[in-house]
């Protein structure tokens, strides 16, 4: 498994900047050991307008558990995405990025 | 929660006949209906915006809701006889092959009232070893046990006997294969205190117990998860050497007075029907389809195909989450009148705070063609994806995204309720392939409206919602067209598409049977033109069941892009003994059928297309009338922003794509979660994304047919998504017009 090292903060602005489609390597790397993540505790988001509102969510884990809905409600994916992101990167790096 | 939900027992009608509706409705009294024609499901306001057109009909009205159960699982069920009803002292039997055996109890072979606790049960027990539970039916109940847990995916013989003279008990449980420190078998004899009362009206049921009968259909409880082969009922005690001679071949003639079933399910493997071959012809049903085709106890491993030895294939693979027919009962019917224009339509059914759409076709009268053009709506492909869970069920989804995947309140719906079954794409409960699927159910993504996860950034469509991007094109540029579904195709032949000219197919017409396919090759031999809009087509061989209507069936064998793997040895489809699999591992890449095939994916953004010089060719004129020499084609869309993702498909000539084909355009700068398909790789290395494989593209090709015909693919499943850019104005558009016109045109070409 990857683990995050030091110099991959450089990446972050990349990943704030364009989070969805062309990364360099380097990023991509970090984002395949974010986006691996197993099942159980994984965010998802729920569509509550469609193209307009997502819920941020947590997978169970199981089959036919509830999905847990939590508070945080995005306009946009790519917002969603840097949430998700910065939760992973406090998670995996031990830090707390900014906004 | 979803508040209603129906769908119906065909999915294309012609004129004069009749197609019922079966809608449950969770709280609401009562509902409203009405028949619309579904142009455009897509809800982006980047794009055109939903449309539909109302339709006056005779089903339009308000109609009482009602609850309508749903019941998985998979049995068989044996009808009750006077020869179970009077068994005193008895033995069964059977080889099983438990795949949970830590959910809990579960029942393999029962003859059990669940109302009156009458009977017996030989299943496992909440730890996960034999049992058998007998039932006096006046409240008192006995297990007797092994205590012993049995190991998942391994074969044991289970058997019990009952000496009604002494209530002696004798429970055996046999492993096939033995391991050093770890010893699960047991042969124990107990006294049981508990007569069991077999005259309790019930049917003997293997993998599941009879708990009550509801709407004429037999209602089971406690599903067994796992295989079982060739169990038997004897009405009395028979040695452990009697019951060894039970496990294969005839059984000798010392046996035949004490056998009242036994059940060889390598009989009619194609059929749901089970054989007793004892002289009591105890024959039953299996229910909700249970896998058959299935490597028994003693299957060897020398013989791949079951119909080459069918004694080594008499298992039957049962889930507690199969489904096949719902089974309810029709709210309403709707025959179609003659003159309503042919195209996908669909009852909307609405409560106060929710609808549903139950889509089908409306077909021209047979063999009265309305148009030049046919649509074929690939509703083998919809049912292959039906209520499909790998967003909640697949980790790699997020992976296959790019991003974090979003759902759909349908998909949180199907999570969470898990009784409306699955598709091809999921594993059972006991992480086995789903490897049927029926359309005798709500399908909630198969839906207008519906998002998918897995369609890209943007409008996000899949399969049918995708395919409204065509249909709407199509009405926008004024083409009439008709519309048949692959069952037609399958059911017909070529006969069901011989009056047109031109065939034309959807964003992802990816499973096809040998009927459909021989269908489209009969109809491009004799000169008819076929336009493909889409990626990842002629992929999957599949079969339709020989009898039951609405039920598919897939076999992930060896290659290709599978969420699953099929067991080695079932490979070959249980309901007609065909192999499986990838069409290009039998011969057949789809290249041959269309000039270009899968040959990569990925699910975030879509890219466009660069001309290449054949592009200029004096043949493809036509073509590219109205766009600029040095345009990039389709660089926008509501799929991805491009016309080229999602699934990609390329041009190889030894693949099968024809020497005089001409590669016009070829997709690039896919991002680095696009991947070469599985197929292509022998020996995986690194250098497999976009970006730094040649493989990851999309190319559009045309060629001419030796009788006059020809072919237009864009090898692109977003393709369809960038029709409807600036109005309808743009190269995407006007090539595929420019093709489509010049395709209607009579002119050999």
């Amino acid at each position: 498994m990857y683990q995050i090292r030091p110099e991959d903060k450089a990446y972050v602005e990349e990943f704030k900047k364009t989070p969805i489609g062309h990364h360099s390597p380097n990023l991509q790397r970090i984002l395949n050991l974010f986006r691996g993540e197993p099942m159980a505790g994984k965010y998802v988001l729920i569509c509550t307008r469609p193209h307009r509102e997502w819920t941020l969510a947590v997978l169970p884990g199981a089959r036919g558990e509830r999905i847990r809905m939590t508070e945080e409600v995005f306009q946009s994916i790519e917002q969603a995405e840097w949430y998700v992101f910065k939760q992973r990167w406090a998670k995996y790096a031990g830090e707390n990025l900014g906004d | 929660m979803k508040q209603i939900m129906g769908y119906s027992d065909k999915i294309s009608v012609c004129p004069s006949e009749t197609i019922r509706f079966m809608v449950s409705c969770e709280k609401a009294s009562n509902y409203k209906a009405r028949l619309v024609r579904i142009i455009h499901g897509d809800t982006n306001p980047e794009g055109p915006g939903y449309k539909e057109r109302a339709v006056k009909s005779d089903l339009e009205g308000t109609y009482k809701g009602r609850k309508q159960a749903i019941c998985p699982g998979s049995c068989i069920v044996i009808p009750n006889h006077r020869a179970f009803e009077q068994l005193g002292s008895f033995s069964v039997q059977a080889m099983v092959w438990p795949t949970t055996p830590e959910k809990g109890r579960q029942s393999i072979l029962s003859r059990w009232n669940a109302k009156s606790g009458a009977g017996f049960i030989l299943g496992l027990d909440d730890q996960g070893g034999l049992v058998l539970t007998l039932g006096d039916g006046t409240g008192a109940s006995e297990d007797v046990r092994t205590g012993k847990v049995m190991l998942a995916r391994e074969w044991y013989f289970v058997a019990a006997s009952y000496n009604a003279a002494n209530g002696e008990v004798c429970l055996y449980q046999d492993p096939l294969v033995a391991y050093a420190k770890v010893d699960t078998s047991a042969e124990l004899r107990r006294t049981a205190k508990v007569r069991p009362r077999h005259a309790n009206g019930a049917p003997f049921v293997v993998a599941a117990h009879y708990a009550q009968t509801s709407n004429g259909r037999a209602r089971t409880d406690g599903h067994y998860n796992g295989k079982i082969d060739r169990p038997s009922l004897a009405d009395r005690v028979l040695s452990r050497l009697e019951m060894e001679q039970l496990r294969g071949g005839d059984p000798p003639h010392s046996l035949s007075s004490a056998i009242v079933g036994l059940w060889d399910f390598s009989k009619q493997i194609t059929t749901e029907q089970i054989i007793d071959v004892s002289p009591n012809r105890h024959h039953g049903e299996t229910l909700n389809l249970p896998a058959r085709a299935m490597t028994g106890w003693n299957w060897t491993g020398e013989e791949m195909c079951w119909r080459h030895k069918p004694e080594q294939y008499g298992a039957i693979h049962f889930h507690d989450d199969d489904l096949y027919d719902a089974g309810w009962e029709a709210d309403f019917a709707f025959t179609a009148p003659a003159g309503l224009q042919s195209g996908l339509y669909a009852a909307h059914v609405a409560t106060e705070d929710d609808e549903d759409f139950i889509p089908f076709v409306i077909r021209p009268e047979r063999g009265k063609a309305t148009s030049k053009l046919v649509f074929v709506v690939p509703t083998a492909s919809y049912m292959a994806y039906a209520n499909e869970h790998m967003a909640t069920d697949a980790a790699l989804a997020e992976l296959l995204t790019g991003s974090v995947v979003a759902l759909q309140p349908v998909d949180v719906f199907l999570h969470e309720h898990r009784e409306y079954g699955y598709s091809c794409y999921d594993t059972h409960s006991d992480g086995s392939g789903v490897c049927y699927s029926s359309r005798l159910r709500p399908i909630l993504t198969m839906r207008p409206k519906y998002q998918s996860w897995l369609g890209g950034k943007g409008s996000s469509l899949w399969q049918m919602n995708a395919d409204t991007h065509i249909i709407d094109w199509l009405e926008a540029m004024k083409f009439d067209y008709d519309c048949i579904t692959d069952e037609d195709l399958h059911a017909e032949g070529y006969e069901a598409i011989a009056p047109y000219r031109v065939f034309m197919t959807s964003t992802h017409h990816e499973y096809w049977s040998k009927q459909m396919w021989d269908a489209l090759d009969a109809f491009k031999k004799a000169g008819g033109r076929l336009i493909y809009t889409g990626g990842n087509a002629w992929y999957w061989r599949i079969a339709y069941h020989p009898t039951k209507p609405g039920v598919i069936e897939v076999r992930r064998a060896e290659g290709g892009i599978r969420a699953w793997a099929a067991e080695p040895g079932e490979y070959y489809h249980s309901f007609t003994g065909e192999h499986g699999g990838l069409w290009r591992r039998q011969g057949l890449a789809p290249q041959k059928m269309a000039g270009v095939g899968f040959s990569a994916q990925g699910f975030d953004l879509s890219s466009y297309y660069r001309r290449t010089k054949e592009s200029f060719d004096s043949r493809v004129n036509f073509i590219f009338e109205g766009v600029d020499k040095d345009e990039l084609i389709g660089n926008f869309g509501l799929i991805g922003g491009g016309a080229a993702g999602l699934e990609l498909d390329r041009a190889d000539r030894l693949l099968g794509t024809p020497p005089n084909a001409l590669v016009l355009a070829s997709s690039e700068n896919h991002t680095p979660i696009y991947m070469v398909v599985l197929e292509e790789i022998l020996i995986n290395a690194p250098g497999l994304c976009g970006g730094e494989n040649d493989l990851v593209r999309a190319d559009i090709v045309f060629y001419e047919t030796p009788s006059g015909g020809a072919v237009f693919a864009t090898g692109s499943i977003a393709w369809a998504g960038s029709l409807s850019h600036h109005n309808y104005d743009n190269d995407v558009s006007r090539i595929t017009s420019n093709v489509l016109r010049r395709f209607l045109d009579e002119r050999p070409f």
